[in-house]
């Protein structure tokens, strides 16, 4: 394909903080995205993800920091002299417009000789597979369609950087699926440097070569989906991606080796690395990291004994919170049809082991 | 200006809003500050002081023409409010056939002169007309429809009571089903649920267009005049500068009185809406809910829609009538049908026509490219003081015709315009300027409303893709607002072209004259009212007219937006 981009480029950002009137919206956010790499920022709303991804494409208050594209430092030109191509959550597509017109707008803006705008608009809507509808209105294309129209006008110009804002979150479950697959397709096929604004954790996670999580406008954790997910730096982090079991107290050293001593008397067994001993400490372990059986029969690694308060049936998994003590756990258990299952008020016991907890830094 | 605001396009809107700024400066701040400035300046020494109006209120034609302004107002109101309530309740909340034929009929009186449809009804309704004639002939007893104050309170109230209609319709459209069924569902019905629920939702539009009524019929100088009712205030000011000169301060003070009633009635209105813009029709709501009316109920709504829209619409047809009679005096109808009254005009007048469609054109255009700016300005734009230019340019509304009209007379009459010659007051270029001013607000708000529903990401989509701010607003935004635009052009083209107020004062000679005035010379004679009613229906057909033309040219540009399709469509 000729239109594969030889220039994608890196962006970086540096020291980037942004205020609305008095409000900050992001507070120091330093991050580099490699050329041609599928990155995520990722966050609750709020978080200033989407006020990153803009501020990249060169809206709204101008930043203090610096954001770089390729060598070109970009903080301070208008966004219309970026070249960093941005497809809108409500895909922004001019209602006066045709197909076609749309697609050929940014090559008219940028002057490309009108003989070779035709063929670029063409091989752009085949490409997303629109070229028969390209006379139609915006009005008269599915949600699917626009967005694809969408897509075929922001590569049409060659951009140096793709920015998607929450791209699959005006399709329904199906279609989700299918476009997701399209646009990874498409980002392969062009080697383009892509930046996803998603908020739905699960969809980070298929899509993304590297993930920034950012919550309150504080870069929280910057790494590839499992890193995040096996090794969350905070609480934050831990529980926006999955489910998470978090226990506070502090590292002691034992006998043999290091233990976490929790607030609530229960005492784990730290496997691997060395942990410092001292000061409050969180320790955090997935829900599917812990076993469960009747009360009576036996669980690897540390037992404790509790009751079932709630029951959520998830489909793969059986999701129970055990009441020990003051303590509720969550422990995941999978599913087979015609496997037992417990109900709310039996008695159970569930084991933990140690390789299966990590501490979070103080 | 820094480099950064220049290119990030805050250049261009400045100097844009600084030229919209200095005409409003120029043509509506400097003259209504003169007005109120020498309202309360010694007429002899130049001091400042409160003597005038001390004169003003011990002066019994003052007294009285001031209860009587108030008095016609509020009654106008009420009458209008009589009408307006049957049209917009049963075609808003009923299946009723024909809601959209009455809801266009029902703003068919706005578009003419109020004055105009005065003569008419002198004619209909007056003490000799038919109706009174014929009532006279069959039970021997007449009513004084017209007489004294009541005709002005009758023909202002069938002119203007459109506004009340419009607004109480569209406040009972946006309300959601959804409003009134959860209502329900909780166990309201009946009075109780229009109580609680309907009404409330529908009075802010209820009182912002009875406020704009009464504002309009304390303003209006053309019927009372044509009526021959002196003792009210707006033509009181008319008359003192035309019959005593512009020196005069009762003239002025009289004005600031007109200015204050008006502020008055926008801040009730401004009350009523604040804080409650209540856009009730919810994202996947049911729309509207719409009761079936019972056959009897059904005939009963028919009866009353039908008896007002023929009393709405009587101005029309006795102007028609008149326009095409002999002599019509004392008799139910004319004698006789001609032609005549046409021709003479035609011939005769019709520099009337022309520089009706030359000065409405023009202020129509400068009311939209401001309209477009400011709302751009406002809208897009955080250049310094761009409130001050919406508050400044909807503040003309404040302003009554006549007040403006003074205000030129004053302030522009020393001022030489060069090479013509001729003082800017009586130059015809000031009255297309004093049309320009008084129409803005409706353009101004058509054009805010327009880029109001314009996502602001359909621009940005465009600056990303390299389109500049100023590219963007051609591109893009433009033609996406057109048709505000172009409904804005149409309000002002269409009331500047009935306007009367601030013209009757600023024409100085009668080869500048436009269609309104002209109507209202030959109306002042018993041999011009039909000559006089010709051209009236002539105002009515360019309005109408032009109307339906800007309708055609939006969906002509619709269709010529897609060049494409219309090529594959023809292979």
């Amino acid at each position: 394909m000729s239109m594969a981009s030889q220039n994608a480029a890196s962006v970086v950002i540096e020291q980037l903080s942004l205020a609305y009137d008095t409000t900050d919206v992001l507070k120091d956010v330093n991050l580099r995205i490699e050329p041609g790499e599928l990155f995520t920022f990722l966050g609750p709303s709020g978080s200033g993800k989407s006020t990153l991804l803009r501020a990249v494409a060169g809206f709204g208050p101008t930043p203090r920091g610096r954001i770089l594209i390729g060598e070109d430092d970009v903080t301070r030109l208008p966004p219309w002299r970026r070249n960093v191509g941005m497809v809108f959550q409500s895909y922004a597509l001019w209602p006066h417009m045709t197909v076609r017109r749309n697609v050929a707008f940014g090559l008219e803006e940028r002057r490309t000789p009108s003989a070779e705008i035709p063929k670029r608009v063409d091989a752009a809507l085949d490409m997303v597979g629109l070229l028969e509808l390209s006379e139609r209105r915006p009005s008269q294309l599915s949600g699917g369609q626009q967005q694809r129209v969408a897509l075929a006008r922001t590569i049409v110009v060659e951009p140096r950087v793709l920015l998607l804002d929450e791209p699959l979150s005006n399709l329904d479950a199906n279609l989700r699926v299918q476009m997701r697959r399209e646009i990874l397709d498409l980002q392969r096929e062009l080697a383009l440097t892509t930046i996803f604004v998603i908020h739905d954790q699960e969809e980070a996670n298929t899509i993304s070569d590297r993930i920034a999580v950012l919550d309150e406008g504080v870069l929280q954790q910057v790494g590839m989906p499992m890193e995040l997910y096996d090794e969350p730096v905070n609480r934050f982090v831990a529980h926006f991606l999955g489910t998470a079991n978090l226990m506070e107290g502090r590292v002691e050293t034992g006998d043999d080796g290091a233990r976490f001593a929790a607030a609530n008397g229960i005492v784990l067994p730290l496997a691997g690395e060395s942990h410092p001993a001292g000061g409050e400490r969180t320790a955090v372990f997935r829900p599917q990291d812990v076993a469960i059986a009747a009360s009576g029969e036996t669980v690897p690694g540390i037992v404790l004994t509790g009751r079932v308060q709630h029951r959520e049936f998830l489909g793969n998994l059986l999701r129970y919170s055990v009441a020990i003590g003051e303590d509720i756990l969550l422990v995941d258990d999978t599913h087979h049809p015609g496997r037992r299952a417990f109900a709310v008020g039996d008695e159970v016991v569930v084991g933990l082991r140690g390789e299966q907890v990590r501490i979070l830094e103080p | 200006m820094s480099l950064e605001a220049m290119a990030r396009g805050q250049w261009g809107p400045a100097a844009v809003g600084l030229i919209v700024g200095l005409f409003l400066l120029a043509f509506l701040v400097v003259p209504v500050v003169n007005v109120i400035y020498v309202a309360f300046q010694d007429p002899n020494t130049g001091a400042l002081t409160l003597i005038n109006f001390v004169d003003f209120f011990r002066n019994s034609l003052f007294q009285e023409s001031a209860i009587n302004s108030i008095y016609v107002a509020l009654m106008a109101v009420v009458l209008a409010s009589i009408f307006a309530l049957p049209l917009s309740y049963f075609t808003t909340r009923f299946h009723f056939g024909g809601a959209i034929l009455i809801q266009t009929l029902g703003v068919l009186p706005l578009i003419m002169p109020p004055f105009v449809g005065a003569v008419a009804m002198l004619l209909l309704l007056g003490e000799n007309g038919s109706v009174n004639l014929l009532l006279d002939e069959w039970f021997g007893f007449t009513i004084p429809f017209m007489e004294g104050l009541n005709g002005v309170i009758l023909v202002e109230s069938i002119h203007y009571f459109p506004f009340i209609l419009m607004n109480l319709s569209a406040s009972l459209n946006s309300i959601d089903r959804s409003m009134e069924e959860s209502a329900q569902n909780l166990g309201a019905s009946g009075v109780r649920l229009f109580r609680r629920i309907v009404f409330p939702l529908a009075m802010p539009g209820y009182v912002a267009g009875a406020s704009l009524v009464f504002l309009k019929v304390f303003d209006d100088i053309g019927t009372p005049l044509l009526l021959n009712i002196n003792n009210m205030l707006a033509p009181q000011a008319y008359l003192r500068i035309a019959s005593i000169g512009i020196s005069d301060p009762m003239g002025y003070v009289i004005s600031v009185i007109l200015v204050i009633f008006s502020l008055l009635a926008l801040w009730i209105s401004f009350l009523a809406l604040r804080g409650k813009d209540y856009a009730t029709v919810q994202k996947g709501g049911g729309g509207l809910m719409k009761r079936d009316l019972r056959p009897w109920e059904k005939a009963g709504c028919y009866g009353v829609v039908i008896f007002i829209l023929l009393l709405v619409l009587s101005p029309h047809f006795g102007l028609a009538i008149l326009s095409l009679g002999t002599v019509w005096s004392f008799s139910v109808l004319p004698d006789a049908y001609t032609f005549s009254h046409y021709m003479r005009v035609v011939s005769e007048s019709s520099e009337f026509i022309t520089n009706t469609l030359l000065y409405a054109g023009l202020a129509a255009g400068i009311d939209v490219l401001f309209g477009t700016a400011i709302a751009y300005i406002v809208l897009r734009t955080n250049l310094i003081g761009r409130k001050w230019l919406d508050y400044a340019a909807m503040g003309a509304v404040a302003i009554p015709g006549v007040v403006l009209g003074i205000g030129y007379l004053r302030t522009f009459y020393a001022f030489n315009v060069p090479i013509i010659d001729k003082p800017l007051a009586s130059w015809w270029v000031i009255i297309v300027v004093a049309l320009a001013i008084r129409r803005l607000p409706y353009a101004l708000r058509a054009c805010v409303a327009a880029l109001q529903q314009l996502s602001v990401m359909l621009e940005e989509a465009a600056e990303n893709l390299g389109a500049t701010k100023g590219r963007t607003i051609y591109r893009v935004v433009v033609p996406l607002m057109s048709g505000g635009i172009v409904a804005g052009f149409v309000t002002s083209f269409a009331t500047a072209a009935v306007e009367l107020s601030t013209t009757i004062m600023l024409v100085s000679q009668e080869s500048d004259a436009p269609l309104a005035f002209g109507i209202y010379e030959f109306m002042q004679s018993a041999a011009g009212r039909g000559p006089g009613a010709a051209l009236g229906i002539i105002a009515v057909l360019i309005v109408g007219i032009a109307t339906y033309v800007s309708h055609r040219i939006i969906q002509r540009k619709e269709t010529q937006q897609t060049p494409d399709m219309a090529i594959v469509a023809g292979v």
